[in-house]
Order: C-alpha cells, then structure tokens, then sequence
C-alpha cells in the first residue's frame, strides 16, 4: 500500500516528522514502511512563471525566446515547446536549480539534472520551463499535461512562488507492507490512526455530513440479497444530474501518488473511498439496471459475462454476482460488467458499497481468473460496519466536487451488523506474558488513541469492530507491547528447570556419516526431493517396480518436480552429470537426504521417509574406493564385524558385473556399484560413476557408539601365507568366509596380497595369494595349535577346488 | 725404540690430518691400532726389551696409543659431521613446489550454517528434533490457528499430495508434534526441509531450509524471547551485534517480532549489502499463540513459551555472501570447495 504523507496529515494535522523520523516509528509500533519516494527529489529552485512575451528565435525554426516573469526579474528564456503562450504560467527551474528528468519522461537519473545559463543558437536562455517528465511525474498522474511540451500551471498560482508547492510535489510517498491481519490498515484512515497513536497526536477523521435531496431512494431502486451469508451487507445510494468533469487537484495527487491514475470525478471518488477507507465501491447506470432493480445472487454453472474490461469469464455457482431485473450486471467485489458500466453520457448512477465474504472473493477471484483491487481488499474480509460511512462519504464528495446531486436515503440490506468483542482486561497477566512492568495506567493510555474502549466496572476491553484481530489476552499484550516499545522489554534469559541440549541419535550418526564422507573427499550436495517421473526409465527401473509408486504433488511447479522420490540417485547423478559438463575432474559428492515411500495409494496415511546416505564419483577411484568409505564410516559407528557384499542383487541401474548388496550381520544396509553405462550416458557422464547407498534406519540399529578396550597383544604372532589356483568363479569372500569360519578364535587377519589372471595360469582359473595371521590373546601359539588350524583350511580349500600353487 | 715409536705417531697424525674419508680413517686406524697394526707390533717387540725398561716403554707405548686413538675419534666426529652436511647439502627441496594434500571434502554452506546453529542452542539446552517433510494439512496449518479458508494459507503456496497431505510448507508443524508428545519444560530445535511453490530464481527456491525453536514452561515470558534471540544473533554474528524486534504477524504467535540485526557487514552505518538500512532481517517468532497450546492440550494459563523460525538459506547466503541461490542446489564442485 502507498499513500502520500500529505494525505495521512489531512487526518492527522499535528504530525511534523521528516520521514525517516516517520519510517522508524511506524515501523516499531507495526506499521511497517518498506521504503519512500520524495516527490521533490532533485527539484531545486523552480519557481512560478508567467510568460510577457514570445518572439522567434533568430536563427532556429523551431525555437522560440521568452520573456518570462519570474516575479524577482524578467529572463530570457529559449525553448522549442510548441503550446507556450503569452501570460501562461509555468513553472521555470532558474540558473543552478536542478531538475528530476528529461522530457522524455525516461528512468530519473540519480542526481537529477543540472541547468544551467546558457546559449541557444547564439541566443542567451537564464533558464529552463518544463515539462511534467522534467519534474520526475508523468501524464498519468498530471492527466492535465500536454502530451509534449511546458506543463501549465493554473492561472491563480502566483508569479514568483516554489512551483513544486504549487504542484503538490512537496510530498513524500510511503510504501507499507501491512500484515494480514491488520485489515484495517489497509486505508489511509487505518493507517492515520495507527501514526495518530505512535507519534501522541490527535486523530482527525474526516466528518461525514447528511447529504441528499428530498427524494427516496427506496422509491426507484429495489435491492434485493439471496445469498447473505456471502454479502452481509449491502448499501446503495444515487446520484442524479451527473456533471462528469476532472475531478479536483489534490484528490488527484492523492489518487496519484498512491499509484492510481486520475480518470473523472466518479471514478476518482470511488477510488478515493477505497483508498480512505479501504471499501471498495462500484458505480452502475441506472439507467442500465433493467427494472431499476438489483439482485445479489450466485451465478449458475456455465454462465458467461463480460467485464468492463471487455473480457468474457467463465462462471460457476460459487461465484457471487451483481443482477438487475434481467441479467448479470457485475461480478460481486471483482469487477463490473461492460454491460452497466458508467460512460461519458451517464445521468444517474448507483453507488454500490457492500460487504462480501473475503474467503468466497478470493475463490471467484482465482475461478474467474481475475485479481483486481478491489477483490484484493475484499478478501482481507472488510468490516461490514464501514460500508455505511463509506457511501455516505462517497456522497459527500459528490456534492462538495459539484458532480451531482445525491439523492436522499440509503437502502442498507445487512444482514446484521458487527459487535464490537469484550475482552477482559488483565494487566498482571499482559505483565507476566511480556516480562514488563508496565502499569495499568500506561496501558489504558495506549488503547485510547486506537479506540479501543474500556469497561472500568466490568474491567474489559472493548475492542471497535475493524479490529478483527483483537480477540484475547494475548492479542491486547501486543497492543501493549508495540507501543511500550519492543525495543524497550527487558532482555533476560529463560529461567526455570533445565534441560540437556543434544542431537537425537539419528542425528549423531548421520553427523558421523558427513564426517567420514568428507574426510575420503566427497563434499557434500544438497538436491530436491521432488522430480520428474521419467526418471524411472533413466535408471531403467523396469514397468511393474515398486519404485515407480510415488507420492505425486497435485500442483507441482510442473512435470519435472511432480513425483516424491523413492530412489535417492537422480539427484546424485544429475549434480554429477553438471561437474561433469562443466569439466571439473575427479568429483565425489555426497548426500543425506530421504526418500518417500508412500504405504498404500491412494495416500492416505504419511509416506515412510527414509534417509538415504548417497555417495557418488566419477574420476579418480573405483569400485573398492567406494567399498573402502563405506567400510571406514561402518567402523566409525562400532559396526566393527565382517560386512558382506552379495553381487546377486537387483538394481538395475547398476553395471551388472560390478554391483552388490551390502549386508551386515544378515541385515541388507545398502549397495554399492558401477553406474549401468546406458543410465552414465543417460545422465551424459562420459566417465565410470560409481556409487554407494546406505539406507540409514536399516543400518542405524547395527551401530553402537560404545568402545571398550581389548588390551594389546602381549603374545607373538604367527603368519602363514598361502598361495593358490582357484577356479575363476569363486569368490574372495567365499574363499575368506571359510577361513574366518574354520579359523576360529586365534584368526587375527586374512589378507590378499597378490590376485592374478593370465600367462602361466590355466584358462578359467586365477592365482590369488593370502597372507593369514595368528595370534592368541593368553599364550603363545604353539606350532601344533596353528598346524591343525591350516589344516581345516587347507581341506576348506580342496572342498572348494582350489590347488594350492607349488 | 723410541724413535721408532715418535715416527710411528707422527706418520699416524699426518695421515690422519690428510684422512678424506671414513673408509681411509679406518684403513689409517688398522694400519696402526689394529692386530696386525704398528702400534702393535711395537708391543709385540717388547719382549726383546730389557725387563728394566719395559715399564717406561709400555707407558709410552700407552701415551701413543691413547693420543692416536683420541685423535682419531676426534677426526672421526669431524668427518661424520662433514658427511651430513654434504648429505644435507644434496637434500636441499624447493619448499616452494606443490603441496600433496590428503583431499578432504568439503561441507554444504546450509550444513555449516546448521551446525553453528545447532552448537548454539543444544549450548542454551535445545533438543534437536526432526518431523516429516510429508505431513498432515491438520499439522502445518489447523492446528497452528491457520483455518481453512485463511490468508495465511495463500502468502504460502504449498504444494498438496491431497486434501488432508501436503508437502509442509514451514518447520512449525514440528512445534504440535512436539507439543502433542511431551510435557513442558520443552526447549527445541527443529531443522529441516520445507517446500513452497516457487519458481526458481536468484532468490527463490521451491525447497529449502527452515530451523524452527521452541520453549514451553511456566513464566516464559516475551522478554525471554528476546533474550535468547540476542544472545544467538551475538553467537551467530559476533558480540558487537544489534538486534532490533519490529511487531509483526503470523497466526500461531502473539505477540509477534520480526528480528533484524546490524549489519554485519558495515556495522550498522548502512552500506548495499543492507540496502542502506544498517539492519538485515533474520528471522521471525512471537509468544506461542494460546490457541495454539490449547489445541495441543497444554493450558495457557498454567503453560507460556515462544517460538522462532529461521531460514537457513537466508543465514548461509548472507554469511557466506552468495548472490544466487541456485548455487545451493547445484552442486558445482568448484561451489562447494569455498566452504
């Protein structure tokens, strides 16, 4: 909302702050000022002129030399403005002076634009008569401005005089953000009242007088309301004998610097009230109204109507109309139709100033497709007791502008009228809420100036009827709060019994999992939980998968982000595939992040969220690299037992041959593998990808953050080595299963230290070598103890086909 | 004899002195000292000594050895330094060449911003909990006095799986969850991700990051509040930190404070990071709305609190000044490396 500072001092007549002054304390006590524009930036010394004479410029066409009168001397002034003549007055910017723009009315230079004395084709110009594009306003706003050329002033400015005054230029526009609840602020009069109570001034609202001749309205107009739970109240008033004329300068600065452009007296009262007191009004033909008549009720599905911006809306039942006798006249709070719309030859109109149901404007408003400002108003749902005033007001305007002659009576269809709400007033508890001691007295000082009243035998508050967002206690401890000062609370620190910060279980070891993936060099990456639902045939994620049933968004930003992930790899793979395009090499990424399996579909119930620890690389480093941070953040988190990896696993999006499960303690916790290269090409990574993905409630229940010490070995071990031929398929882990498992206790490790296929080794076979050692914890191994153990493992091996190597 | 002996020893010196090397040193100390040696076998020729003189003669015999044997130590320690210092002399590096570095990843900016503030509050005794990022219309707005039909609703455009689901367009749903689960005292954190129906921009994003706080007790009072948020901002942004309260409103607090800070940048004289306001905006909370603990069945004539929410993003790109959210979600390596 914008409003000009003259208009809030109409109200407010006392108010004498500069606007920063003015910024700083609206904002504190919750009017909040988002910024303001001075309308007299850059004007320096302009003055009234008026012009003595014109003569042609001696060696230019199209320029003439003027004569001008600016009340201290007469100057020379050249210009090429074609509608200047002899004993207009305009406003004239002298040597030194300063102007907002050019007159081309393009973007306002910062610092505006300097003249200076100088020499027109050989001839001397003291000085400069602009245009309103020079004075930083434009056409829209001074609608009385030539379309090019010098703006003329009214013929009682007076010669000599500051022409920015003279133009109601000296004037600062402010921009409020209002918050929702504040309804009432969303008008001047809201918001003189709330600067009336911050800066202890008095309020002086405008003083609605009787106006109307002595006919009835209720004798020309019927007004009937079908639906009242959709428009509690509805007032109309008329106005006969229309002069349509430009409606007064400061009414048109006001319109203007609010950002609404001046259009004729009618509109512009209309748009004054709204503005003032934030009703929203409409002005119909009466002549137009078949049957003098008019008909508040809901459209019928399927009905078509054509707004007064010539455009057709599609209508259902929801939406609230405006009929006559015959035919829909207006859409209820959004917009009138072109059929009963006030044009120049208009005689006697209807002031329509209702109250409709905010939530009701707000659907038609989206269902029609149509945003306007008075729906804008509506939809904060209006207080149904200013629709009186305010057509009263409008009446008042159109007498005092000479625009018609109102006739007498209002016809007022409410369907009752607003109470005001009693809220017991309760200053220990306002206190002790806000941690203050502020006295009874001080708070009654606040409530006066924002009238709100006070029931000394009942001891409650009685709050006025536009200030729906008083309700309770809490609501009048606000009151009591913003204009002590927010500032101006104490600041202390909770007291009371204390409790332990921590981070949830969870928490910690996902904090641990961030840890050990940075610390291998993955860095972490941070990408949407919603996605396209094509991304299944990218990770070619067969048809009938249960992967493919996903929580879908119903009005998604559109298909890319619609579907709920239920694999955590898109994301992954695409911030791979970015790297990658952008060249970077050698990228390891990391994510934490859930994915949402829905438990049945339709949703009906929450969808599981399961966190997904996702690692992924490409450049340096391979399978085992992978296998490696995986077994390190496993040991990290006290999962210090054998991790098995089962390549007879699903994931399709994997290379077939270099895939596993990874499997603790009998418990699936993940996988890990090689990018399928049709799903890298997919994603348009030109280099292996490998990823790993831990699946953290399964795997949370296997860690443990408790260490206990087994003491160093005391005793020596002993190390065999064995070196073998085995058949190709076999694999490593099957080969150290059964040495684990054969070993028992006195096993302290088994490693590979040497894998070969090639020359030397028969075709289906391959060489491997394990150094394996042993050591008990309490005695020194004796060579009888480790021979009969290589034994076990020796006839293990034969069990399996292996030869040792001679 | 004793000529013999005198010459024996000078000869020694003098080869010693010439001695270039440890190896030579050595073949000097055979060459005299060892069993075969000069030295020695003047000892062997002792028996054809006299017996009377034998005395004097091993005592000078004695005195070469001693002083040969000295010497060469001496010439020994002197070489062995000389070695070192040619060895170390090889070893010289250019100290200026390439470092080789363990490559260590690196954080996301929201992360290292949630940790500091997840250190600052689990300090001042919050729990850090969690809620789902699908969750109940009934949670992100009913129950937190946003009715159907509210305009609150619309300020948030939320994305809906159906009429009762949604993806939750704010952290404080996890507040009634919390509430609903625990008695006071409460005094949480909640992080996590919360979704709106925004574009993307430089400044929008339709996921992003929200942290929410609350306590609940007896006497919690808005000066409480306001205390708590200032000590943070201080923690958050350094002790000369100003913290400004400005009224405000949102449905589930009364009453309710939008919070600035001084800028951190220019310390509060205003400068374009502020837009000139010396104050940057951080985050919004009020006194938890009775309603809102009277739908959570704690009464708010026994029980008070307040709660706060903070965007995350907000604090990481303004810490970190990074112009362009879409930076968070991309995850360009050459981005993250920053952090």
């Amino acid at each position: 909302m914008n409003t000009a500072l003259s208009w809030i001092k109409a109200y407010v007549p006392d108010l004498d702050v500069t606007a920063q002054e003015y910024t700083d304390a609206m904002t504190l006590t919750g009017t909040k000022v988002e910024g303001y524009e001075r309308l007299d930036k850059n004007l320096e010394k302009i003055v009234v002129g008026q012009i003595k004479s014109i003569e042609r410029h001696p060696d230019a066409d199209k320029l003439i030399v003027c004569q001008v009168d600016v009340g201290t001397e007469t100057l020379q002034i050249v210009t090429g403005a074609p509608n200047v003549k002899v004993g207009d007055k305009v406003p004239v910017v002298l040597d030194g002076g300063k102007v907002a723009g050019g007159h081309d009315g393009g973007p306002l230079p910062e610092d505006g634009i300097s003249i200076k004395k100088g020499k027109l084709r050989g001839v001397e110009s003291c000085g400069m008569m602009c245009s309103i594009e020079e004075l930083g306003s434009s056409r829209d706003m001074y609608p009385d401005a030539p379309e090019s050329g010098i703006y003329i002033l009214p013929e009682d400015a007076q010669v000599g005089a500051d022409a920015v005054e003279v133009l109601g230029l000296h004037d600062v526009v402010f921009e409020y953000e209002i918050t929702s609840n504040r309804v009432d602020c969303y008008s001047v009069i809201g918001i003189a009242r709330e600067a009336a109570a911050t800066f202890r001034k008095p309020f002086v609202p405008p003083v609605i007088k009787e106006t109307g001749n002595n006919e009835d309205i209720h004798d020309l107009l019927k007004v009937r309301v079908e639906n009242p739970e959709l428009c509690p109240r509805y007032c109309a008033r008329m106005v006969k004998n229309i002069k349509l004329a430009p409606s007064p300068q400061w009414m048109q600065r006001r319109l203007a610097a609010s950002g609404i452009r001046p259009i004729n007296n009618i509109v512009d009262i209309t748009n004054y009230i709204m503005e003032e007191y934030g009703q929203p009004m409409h002005a119909f033909d009466y002549d137009l109204l078949a049957g003098h008549e008019i008909v508040v009720k809901c459209a019928q599905d399927g009905d078509e109507f054509q707004t007064l911006d010539g455009q057709i809306r599609k209508l259902d039942h929801n939406v609230l109309m405006i009929n006559d006798g015959e035919k829909e006249v207006g859409i209820a709070g959004i917009m009138g139709g072109e059929n009963s719309k006030i044009t120049d030859d208009v005689k006697t109109m209807v002031f329509e100033c209702a109250c409709f149901d905010g939530t009701n404007i707000r659907l038609s408003a989206k269902r029609v497709g149509l945003r306007t400002d008075a729906s804008g108003k509506y939809e904060k749902g209006l207080d149904p007791n200013t629709a009186m005033e305010a057509v009263n007001r409008a009446c008042q305007l159109i007498e005092e502008l000479g625009a018609g002659e109102v006739v007498g009576g209002v016809i007022d269809i409410c369907a009752g009228l607003k109470e005001p709400k009693r809220i017991p007033f309760q200053p220990d508890r306002i206190n002790q809420l806000l941690g203050t001691d502020i006295s009874k007295e001080t708070m009654l000082s606040y409530f006066a100036p924002l009238e709100i009243g006070y029931d000394s035998e009942r001891e409650e508050l009685i709050a006025p009827t536009w200030r729906q967002d008083l309700e309770r206690g809490a609501d009048i401890a606000e009151e009591v709060a913003r204009f002590y000062g927010y500032d101006k609370i104490p600041t202390t620190l909770p007291t009371g019994e204390a409790t332990t910060g921590k981070l949830s279980y969870k928490l910690r070891i996902e904090e641990k999992a961030r840890e050990i993936a940075e610390f291998c060099g993955f860095s972490q990456a941070m990408t949407y939980s919603f996605e396209s639902p094509k991304v299944f045939d990218r990770l070619l994620i067969p048809e009938d998968s249960k992967l493919r049933q996903t929580v879908v968004i119903s009005n998604p930003l559109g298909e890319d982000f619609s579907v709920m992930r239920t694999l955590p790899l898109n994301g992954m793979l695409t911030s791979l595939s970015t790297n990658y395009n952008r060249r970077n090499k050698d990228v390891r990424l990391y994510e934490l992040a859930n994915i949402y399996l829905p438990k049945s579909l339709p949703l009906t119930e929450l969808p599981e969220e399961r966190m997904q620890w996702v690692l992924g690389m490409y450049g340096e480093g391979d399978f085992f690299t992978m296998k490696g941070v995986i077994e390190e953040f496993f040991e990290a988190v006290g999962m210090k037992g054998r991790v098995h990896y089962d390549p007879q696993c699903d994931h399709p999006y994997l290379h077939p041959g270099r895939k596993a499960d990874i499997i603790y303690d009998g418990v699936t916790v993940g996988y890990l593998g090689e990018i399928h290269p049709d799903v890298a090409d997919q994603y348009k990574i030109g280099e292996k990808v490998y990823i790993g993905v831990i699946d953290m409630p399964a795997m949370i229940p296997l860690t443990t953050f408790d260490r206990k010490y087994t003491g160093l070995a005391k005793f020596p071990a002993v190390s065999r080595d064995l070196s073998m031929v085995v058949p190709k398929e076999i694999l490593a882990g099957q080969i150290e299963d059964m040495i684990v498992q054969r070993s028992g206790k006195i096993l302290e490790s088994c490693q590979l230290f040497d894998i070969y296929e090639g020359s030397q080794i028969a075709e289906g076979y391959k060489s491997m070598a394990y150094s394996i050692t042993f050591r008990a914890q309490d005695h020194t191994l004796e060579e009888k103890e480790i021979t009969s153990v290589m034994n076990k493992i020796l006839n293990g091996l034969k069990g399996m086909g292996i030869e040792l190597r001679a | 004899m004793k000529e013999q002996l005198e010459k024996i020893k000078s000869e020694a010196l003098s080869r010693m002195e010439a001695a270039g090397s440890l190896d030579s040193l050595n073949e000097i100390r055979v060459a005299y000292l060892g069993k075969k040696g000069e030295l020695t076998s003047v000892l062997k020729g002792m028996k054809d000594v006299a017996p009377e003189d034998r005395p004097k003669v091993g005592q000078m015999v004695n005195e070469v050895r001693e002083l040969l044997e000295s010497k060469l130590e001496e010439t020994k320690a002197a070489l062995m330094k000389k070695a070192r210092e040619e060895q170390m002399e090889k070893e010289v590096i250019d100290v200026t060449l390439p470092a080789k570095k363990i490559r260590m990843g690196h954080s996301h900016p929201n992360s290292i911003a949630l940790s500091e503030l997840e250190r600052i509050f689990v300090g001042m005794g919050y729990e850090v909990v969690e809620g789902p990022e699908v969750e109940y219309d009934l949670y992100n707005f009913e129950k937190l006095n946003i009715p159907k039909g509210h305009p609150a609703r619309d300020e948030q455009d939320t994305f809906y799986i159906n009429d009762r689901i949604l993806l939750r367009s704010q952290t404080s749903p996890v507040q009634v969850r919390v509430m609903e689960t625990k008695k006071p005292p409460i005094r949480i954190i909640a992080p996590g991700r919360v979704f709106r129906s925004d574009a993307v921009d430089a400044t929008h994003s339709p996921s992003f990051h929200q942290i929410e706080g609350l306590v609940i007790d007896r006497n919690i009072t808005f000066a409480d509040l306001k205390g708590t948020l200032q000590e943070f901002a201080k923690e958050l942004f350094g002790p000369e930190t100003k913290v400004k309260f400005r009224p405000h409103h949102f449905p589930f607090t009364e009453p309710s404070a939008e919070v600035d800070v001084s800028c951190f940048k220019c310390g509060g004289k205003g400068c374009r990071f502020c837009k000139g306001s010396g104050w940057i905006e951080i985050l919004g909370c009020g006194m938890v709305h009775p309603r809102v603990l009277e739908m959570c069945d704690i009464d708010p004539e026994e029980y008070s609190g307040f709660a706060f929410g903070i965007g995350l993003e907000r604090i990481a790109l303004l810490k970190y000044e990074i112009d362009d959210m879409r930076l968070l979600y991309e995850n360009d390596i050459r981005f993250l490396k920053q952090f």
